[in-house]
């Protein structure tokens, strides 16, 4: 095995992983595998980062994981169900378990901000009154309290991303996976953001987060998972601890 | 309750004009269709009754002067119809009654009681079993010389038979246009979730099951198919009126029964009513089975 497809510890210990991989591959169409032989597994509550190129895979591997899309070949657990062995009917409850921030944010542009971020509730059949109470609070919480009835097309790229993050957490989700949830503000707000991110991971959510911003990451320090060459590599957390910054 | 919010951006797409332009033309063909069917049941219900009812034996008496001889050939044809299974009773008409069934075309009465006219028998059918009236006929014919059966049900029954036919013809247009409609209901859909289909993936990743996204379509159907059935009927029945007033102004014994009750408008006032909910359920059915195929 080459040493850039190495499993994690979690993964030797099958039991373990809330999310487990083993030989995965992915390609699209006729191309080569984006994802060669891919196998990790995440423990329950763990917070990794996801990191690469441009272009190394990882909104690939992470949308493997929200289940947009099935492998070429290879095996996925989510929550210890075999995914590849999922059927149609199965697949709403567990996404129900799994929150998204996507890199180009997926808004609903006709919804207003608080409709939005209360997607996932009302597909979910949360009552409106427990909505109108939760998602105001979260959306005042990443600072667009004043924001609810504004459509997407009217807010910053900022906002639009802070959008996308409460609606990804509004249902307290087992697992969080974030494409670049920093990417389109400014330090401050990072830092706020990473801060409810690392505090979801606090309460026992599973977090992945992939992203290109190096100081974050050695401000909040956790495990690497790292692609190059369509292979992942897991790199320890260096730094100061999540607690200091 | 139908113009709710909706989580995908209908307001966006050509269906909401599209669908209530089509099931409006397909309620006004459905219920023109409909109320022919229904002016054919009435009109074949009418002349059913007729044929069941009555019938005429006919006696032509070759010495119509001995008034005896006339009476016992009667009596015996009387007999004789009496006898086959099916009639409930056979009656000869009076001279009177006779006088005045040819009294538009001959005149007065003097005139015609120096007629030699046949006798008439008017006979009652029963419809279960009804009378063999070939079997009849032919024994009239051998027992009484001159005796024949003036069975109307000959014609009528050829008149039945050709409204049978078009009552059938206006139930099969209402079934192919539900099907037109339906039809068109499912290609709208279909290019309606194309046009959402990015907006469909995030309710899907955010765990909104295919019935959750179906429920939107089909009131969406809903709504614009009740838009388009309110204005369909509303074109429909001025012009059934305007029929029905044609129609009175004919007077004439066919055109009686073709006016409407209020019964006749309750059940047309379904077929827009249908027209929705098919829309609606070809909507829902037509999302189901296309989001089974996406991941």
């Amino acid at each position: 095995m080459r040493p850039d497809r190495i499993l994690s510890d979690a993964a030797k210990s099958p039991s373990a992983g809330i999310v487990r991989f083993e030989g995965v591959g992915l390609r699209y169409g006729q191309g080569t595998e984006i994802l060669q032989d891919i196998s990790f597994a995440l423990p329950g509550g763990s917070f990794h980062y996801l990191t690469g190129d441009s272009g190394a895979g990882k909104s690939s591997l992470l949308s493997l994981m929200y289940l947009a899309r099935r492998p070429t070949r290879g095996r996925i657990e989510m929550f210890g169900i075999d995914t590849t062995r999922m059927n149609h009917a199965m697949l709403p409850r567990v996404r129900r378990r799994i929150g998204v921030v996507f890199q180009d944010f997926r808004l609903l542009d006709h919804l207003s901000t608080l409709d939005n971020v209360a997607l996932p509730l009302r597909v979910a059949g949360v009552r409106e009154s427990e909505i109108a109470r939760h998602v105001p609070e979260l959306l005042n919480w990443v600072g667009l309290g004043g924001a609810l009835k504004t459509r997407p097309p009217l807010l910053s790229g900022g906002e639009k991303q802070r959008v996308a993050i409460a609606r990804a957490v509004i249902n307290r989700p087992d697992l969080l996976l974030a494409d670049e949830p920093t990417g389109n503000v400014d330090d401050r707000i990072a830092q706020r953001l990473m801060h409810l991110f690392v505090e979801l991971n606090r309460l026992g959510t599973t977090v992945v987060i992939a992203t290109h911003n190096e100081p974050l990451i050695r401000r909040f320090p956790y495990p690497r998972l790292h692609l190059a060459e369509g292979g992942l590599a897991l790199h320890p957390a260096s730094g100061a601890s999540p607690a200091e910054a | 309750m139908l113009r709710r919010r909706s989580d995908l951006p209908f307001d966006h797409d050509a269906t909401a004009a599209f669908l209530p332009a089509m099931i409006a033309m397909m309620v006004f063909l459905a219920t023109l269709a409909l109320s022919g069917a229904l002016v054919l049941d009435n009109l074949l219900d009418r002349w059913n009754r007729d044929i069941k009812g009555t019938l005429t034996v006919q006696v032509v008496h070759p010495d119509a002067a001995n008034a005896k001889a006339v009476a016992a050939r009667v009596e015996k044809t009387i007999r004789l119809i009496e006898e086959t299974p099916g009639v409930l009773r056979a009656r000869a008409l009076s001279e009177g009654e006779l006088a005045a069934l040819i009294e538009p075309w001959l005149g007065s009465s003097d005139l015609i009681a120096d007629l030699p006219l046949p006798s008439l028998i008017d006979v009652t059918v029963g419809d279960a079993p009804p009378p063999d009236l070939v079997a009849l006929s032919e024994r009239l014919r051998k027992e009484v010389p001159g005796a024949s059966v003036d069975d109307h049900r000959i014609w009528l029954s050829r008149v039945i038979r050709l409204a049978d036919g078009l009552e059938m013809l206006a139930r099969s247009v209402m079934a192919l246009v539900a099907l037109a409609a339906a039809v068109a209901v499912v290609y709208a859909t279909r290019a309606g979730l194309a046009i959402h289909r990015s907006s469909i993936e995030i309710l899907h990743l955010v765990g909104a099951r295919d019935g959750y996204i179906a429920r939107q379509y089909a009131l969406r159907a809903l709504w614009l198919g009740s838009q388009g059935a309110a204005i369909g009927f509303g074109l429909a029945a001025p012009v059934l009126l305007g029929l029905g007033a044609m129609a009175k102004t004919l007077q004439g014994g066919l055109l009686a029964e073709v006016s409407f009750g209020s019964a006749h408008w309750v059940v047309l006032g379904l077929v827009p009513v249908l027209a929705a909910l098919l829309a609606m359920t070809a909507a829902f059915l037509t999302v189901l089975r296309t989001l089974a195929r996406m991941l």
